[in-house]
C-alpha cells in the first residue's frame, strides 16, 4: 500500500477491543438469532391477535424488534468509532507536539 | 382463468410496462459521468448511489417477483412451513451489518467489482476465485429463469398465456417481448435502469400489499374467518402423502427444518452476486450500514404478503399450480383495473432483479473468467463490451431454460443454487475477517460442500418428484430434518479448518495478500478511496 501507516501508536491510548458498549452492540445483533432460531418458543396458535395466530404475528413483531435493535447497534457503533477516532487524533497530536518541542 | 383475456387488467399492465420501458432507456442519462465505457459505470452505476437509491435497488433485487409468487404459494400449499421467509429476512440484516461494510471498503480501495475479485486479491488464488465466480454464475442463471416463471404466472392469469393447444410461438410471444425489452435497456443503460425502475416497482408493490391486506380480509370476513378456514383446509388429508396438507404452526418435527432453512437462507442471500452488485454500487460505507436499519421494512411487507396465501385458501381459490394462487386471488378479489396494477407490480418486480442478476453474472464472467483466463490485457472498454454481451447471453440462456424445460427444472436448479452459493461463504466472509484459512483448504471445503449438497438434494424424493423433491433432509449425526445447504456449509467449514491445519503444518505455499488491515475499514473520503473510481482496472493491475 502506498499509504504510510499512522505514527506509531502508544498502546495505552487505544481503548480495549472489548468494551461494555461493544458487548451491547453484539447482544443487539445476536438477539434476533436466538429468538428466531428457537422455533419451539413461538410455534403455537394462541394467543391470537385480531384473528392472526401467535406464530405469525410474533415473527412479524420481531421484524420491528430486530429493526430497533439494529438501529441501536448502528448508533452505538457510530458513536464508538467517532470516539476512537477522536482519541487517536488527540494522541497523535500530543505525540507530534512532543516531537517538535 | 381460462375464460379469455381480461382486457382492462391487460391494458393497465401494458401501460405500466411501457412506462418502465421508457424509463429504462432514459436511465442511461441519469447521473451520467464522463467515463461511460467502464465496468464501474455500466455494471455498478458509477458506484454513486446514496441511501435511498440503494434501498430501492437492494429491495428490488432481493424481493423478487418470484418471491412474491412463491412465498404465498408455499403458505397456500403447506401452511406454517412457508413462513420461514420472514425469520430468514430478519436474520439477514444483523448478519450483513457485520461484514458488508468491510467488503465495501476493501472493494473500493482495490477497485473490486465482484466477490471473486476480492477472493483473488485476498488469497492470491485464481483457482479459488474461479470457483467462486462459477458458483455465482451457476446459482444466478436459474434465479433469472424463475423471474420469467413469475411473469408467466401473471400472463397466464390474465389469459394471454394461451391454452395448451395454442401454437408455442403465440403462447410465448408476450414473454419474448417482455424479455426483449428488458435485454435492450439493460444493454444500453446498465445498472442505472433497474435502479430507476425499482422506484416504480416498489411503489406499486407497497400500494398493492396495503390494499390487499385491508381490502381482502374485509371481503372475507376478517382474519378469524380466514385462519379458521385455512386451518380446516390444512387438516384435510393429502391423498398423495396420506398426511395432513399442512399446519398453522409447525409441529415438533418441523422446527429444525424451519430454523435451519431460515439460517441457511440468511447466510446465503448476500453471497449471491446480484446482492453484492447492488451493495457495491452504493456511495459509502455508511450507506450500507444505514440500509441494514431500513431494509427490514421489506420483511414486514413479505410477512403481510405471505398472509395472502391463507386468504387464497379462505377465498376458495383452487389451482393445480400453486404459483398461480396469488395472481388468481388478485383477479378474483380485485376490480379489473386494480388487478392490472397488481399484475404490473409482479411483472415489473420480475424485470428489476432479472436485470441486476444478469449484470452481476456478466460482471463475474468478464472479470474473473474473461480477464483472468482469456484476455488478461483487456481494456476497460473491452471489459464493458464483453459484460454487455454476456448479460444478453445470460438472459437468452434463462429464456431458453424456461421455454424448453419444465418449470420444475428451474425451481430445482434454484434450490440447488441456494445450496451452492452458500458454499462460497467461508472464502468470502471468512476472508473479510481473517487470513488464517489456507486458499487450498477453502477450495477443498468448497468442493466437499458442493458435492454433498448436490448429492443430498438429488436424493430427496417427494410425492410428485423422484429427485430434488425438496431442500431438507436428515442431518447426519443429529437425526433431525434440516436444510441441506446448512449441513453442506457446516461440512465445508469443518473440511476447511482441518485442511488449513494440515496445509499450514506442511508449509504449503500461501498466496499473496494484496490487501492490508486498514483497507477493511476505509471509508469514502479516506486516502486512496475514491467515490467515483477510475477505470475498473485498479484491482487488476496488481
Amino acid at each position: 500500500m502506498s499509504e504510510t501507516p499512522d505514527a506509531p501508536r502508544a498502546p495505552e491510548e487505544e481503548p480495549p477491543v472489548v468494551t461494555p458498549v461493544r458487548v451491547v452492540i453484539a447482544l443487539c445483533l445476536i438477539a434476533p438469532f436466538v429468538a428466531m432460531l428457537w422455533v419451539g418458543s413461538y410455534a403455537k396458535i394462541d394467543p391470537t391477535f385480531i384473528g392472526i395466530p401467535f406464530f405469525y404475528w410474533y415473527q412479524m413483531l420481531w421484524v420491528l424488534i430486530s429493526t430497533a435493535l439494529t438501529m441501536t447497534a448502528y448508533t452505538l457503533w457510530n458513536r464508538d468509532q467517532r470516539a476512537r477516532k477522536a482519541a487517536r487524533q488527540s494522541a497523535r497530536k500530543t505525540q507530534n507536539g512532543g516531537a517538535s518541542a | 382463468m381460462k375464460d379469455g383475456v381480461n382486457g382492462v387488467a391487460l391494458a393497465v399492465f401494458i401501460f405500466f410496462f411501457v412506462a418502465v420501458t421508457v424509463m429504462g432507456f432514459l436511465a442511461s442519462r441519469w447521473r451520467r459521468s464522463d467515463n461511460e465505457q467502464t465496468l464501474d459505470e455500466w455494471g455498478l452505476g458509477g458506484r454513486s448511489f446514496g441511501t435511498w437509491v440503494t434501498w430501492f435497488l437492494l429491495g428490488g433485487d432481493l424481493y423478487t417477483a418470484y418471491t412474491f409468487v412463491a412465498v404465498p404459494a408455499a403458505i397456500y400449499a403447506a401452511g406454517a412451513a412457508g413462513f420461514f421467509a420472514v425469520p430468514y429476512t430478519i436474520l439477514v440484516y444483523p448478519l450483513i451489518f457485520t461484514f458488508l461494510p468491510r467488503l465495501w471498503s476493501v472493494s473500493h480501495k482495490h477497485g473490486y467489482v465482484t466477490t471473486s475479485d476480492f477472493v483473488r486479491g485476498r488469497f492470491g488464488s485464481k483457482g479459488l476465485s474461479l470457483a467462486v465466480a462459477v458458483t455465482g454464475i451457476l446459482a444466478t442463471m436459474p434465479y433469472i429463469a424463475l423471474q420469467l416463471v413469475g411473469i408467466q404466472a401473471v400472463l397466464d392469469v390474465m389469459g394471454v398465456g394461451g391454452g395448451e393447444d395454442t401454437n408455442w410461438f403465440v403462447k410465448d410471444l408476450p414473454l419474448l417481448i417482455a424479455f426483449g425489452v428488458l435485454a435492450a435497456y439493460t444493454y444500453s443503460s446498465g445498472l442505472r435502469a433497474p435502479a430507476l425502475i425499482a422506484f416504480v416497482k416498489d411503489t406499486l408493490i407497497y400500494i398493492v400489499i396495503a390494499v390487499a391486506i385491508i381490502y381482502i380480509p374485509i371481503k372475507l370476513g376478517g382474519f378469524d374467518e380466514i385462519f379458521a378456514k385455512a386451518g380446516e383446509a390444512y387438516n384435510q388429508t393429502n391423498p398423495a402423502t396420506g398426511a395432513p396438507r399442512g399446519a398453522l404452526a409447525p409441529g415438533e418435527a418441523g422446527q429444525w427444518t424451519y430454523a435451519t432453512l431460515a439460517l441457511g437462507s440468511a447466510l446465503a442471500l448476500f453471497m449471491y452476486p446480484h446482492s453484492i452488485t447492488a451493495t457495491l454500487s452504493s456511495r459509502s460505507r455508511e450507506v450500507i450500514r444505514r440500509n441494514t436499519t431500513i431494509l427490514p421494512l421489506y420483511s414486514l411487507m413479505l410477512g403481510l404478503l405471505a398472509l395472502l396465501g391463507f386468504m387464497a385458501i379462505a377465498a376458495g381459490i383452487k389451482v393445480e399450480n400453486g404459483q398461480l394462487a396469488i395472481p388468481q386471488l388478485f383477479e378474483t378479489m380485485f376490480p379489473d383495473w386494480f388487478a392490472g396494477v397488481a399484475f404490473a407490480a409482479i411483472g415489473i418486480g420480475a424485470l428489476v432483479p432479472a436485470a441486476i442478476m444478469s449484470i452481476a453474472a456478466a460482471n463475474l464472467f468478464t472479470r474473473n473468467i474473461y480477464k483472468d483466463f482469456i484476455k488478461p490485457d483487456a481494456t476497460p472498454a473491452q471489459e464493458t463490451k464483453v459484460s454487455k454481451l454476456v448479460s444478453l447471453l445470460v438472459k437468452v440462456g434463462a429464456l431458453a431454460f424456461v421455454l424448453t424445460m419444465d418449470k420444475t427444472v428451474a425451481i430445482n436448479f434454484q434450490l440447488l443454487g441456494g445450496i451452492w452459493i452458500l458454499q462460497t461463504f467461508p472464502a468470502l466472509v471468512g476472508g473479510l475477517f481473517t487470513r488464517w484459512f489456507h486458499r487450498w483448504a477453502l477450495l477443498g471445503g468448497w468442493a466437499v460442500g458442493m458435492l454433498y449438497g448436490t448429492v443430498a438434494a438429488y436424493g430427496v424424493a417427494s410425492p410428485t418428484q423422484k429427485h430434488f423433491g425438496g431442500s431438507s433432509k436428515e442431518i447426519p449425526g443429529i437425526g433431525e430434518i434440516g436444510y441441506i445447504g446448512l449441513t453442506a456449509f457446516v461440512l465445508n467449514v469443518v473440511v476447511t479448518v482441518v485442511l488449513t491445519f494440515v496445509l499450514r503444518a506442511v508449509n504449503a505455499p500461501d498466496g499473496i495478500d494484496e490487501t492490508s488491515a486498514e483497507d477493511y475499514t476505509a471509508d469514502a473520503g479516506d486516502k486512496g478511496v475514491q467515490v467515483e473510481l477510475p477505470p475498473a482496472t485498479a484491482g487488476a493491475g496488481h
